[in-house]
């Protein structure tokens, strides 16, 4: 099981700021080991945030972001409380979601 | 001199798109690079297997960018570690429905794709892997257009090999 992401919510007014921090690798399947073995790509591909059961915000990454993926961005509305959720999905197919309440 | 480097390239790879248009049919051509498909909660391949800025981009949908001061790309001048370079595109124009973020000399162009619901703002910060030195490319897509900003970012220690 993956690690949990670490999420905050933050409503000052009339936007939500969202900022989010998965643990995650991020192989880019360029490395190689000390024995010269290429490691295998091994990256999230896709993050979906979710208010109110709609998508407020949608990612893909490719290899080249940076491990430990840090994501922020804003939308308008949100009250404190409610909840927020962040899923991700990798490309071996391991995925995570965890939730938030705006504060 | 950069921007001119990718208009050449990017010239040189429509031709080669035409000539095979006329082999392949043109059914099977619209299916590949049909813009609506790209967030079907599908990964577009095409775009992150992409060697170069202009691959990806077709492998978007795209064709061609317009450079546009209406689009801000937040980037160090000088990352002294590759491995996370924070970068942050952000635009005020209204209907903006994607941005992109990519570092034309990565082994792979296209870092990230974020697609802007409505009530979203056209903003994103992250952070990216730079193998070295290079002009990072913040793209923006209001209505059918590509909008454009560049920034070189000097790299002092790669982050994609090892």
């Amino acid at each position: 099981m993956a690690d949990p992401m670490r999420l905050r919510a933050m409503n000052n007014g009339e936007h939500t700021e969202i900022k989010i921090l998965m643990r995650h690798d991020m192989e880019t399947g360029q490395r190689k080991e000390a024995d010269g073995k290429l490691v295998p790509a091994h990256f999230i591909q896709h993050v979906e945030v979710k208010w109110q059961d709609k998508v407020v915000f949608d990612a893909m990454f490719g290899t080249s972001i940076a491990k430990d993926p840090y994501l922020a961005f804003k939308f308008k509305g949100g009250k404190k409380g409610e909840l927020v959720k962040v899923s991700w999905r990798d490309n071996k197919g391991e995925s995570r979601s965890d939730e938030v309440a705006i504060a | 001199m950069q921007h001119d480097a990718v208009k050449r390239e990017k010239s040189v790879s429509r031709r080669q798109v035409l000539r095979l248009a006329s082999a392949v049919s043109l059914g099977l051509m619209s299916g590949l690079i049909k813009p609506s498909e790209v967030f079907a909660a599908e990964w577009p391949n095409k775009a992150f297997d992409a060697k170069n800025v202009a691959d990806a981009l077709r492998g978007l949908g795209g064709e061609t960018f317009v450079e546009s001061k209406d689009v801000e790309l937040n980037a160090p001048d000088i990352a002294e570690n590759g491995a996370v370079v924070p970068v942050g595109i952000s635009t005020k124009l209204p209907g903006v429905s994607t941005l992109a973020i990519l570092v034309e000399k990565n082994p792979l162009a296209l870092s990230g794709v974020f697609s802007i619901p409505a009530g979203t703002e056209a903003a994103v910060n992250t952070r990216i892997k730079m193998s070295g030195t290079s002009v990072v490319y913040a793209l923006v897509k209001v209505d059918k257009q590509w909008l454009m900003a560049s920034k070189e970012v000097k790299v002092t220690l790669g982050g994609c090999g090892g």
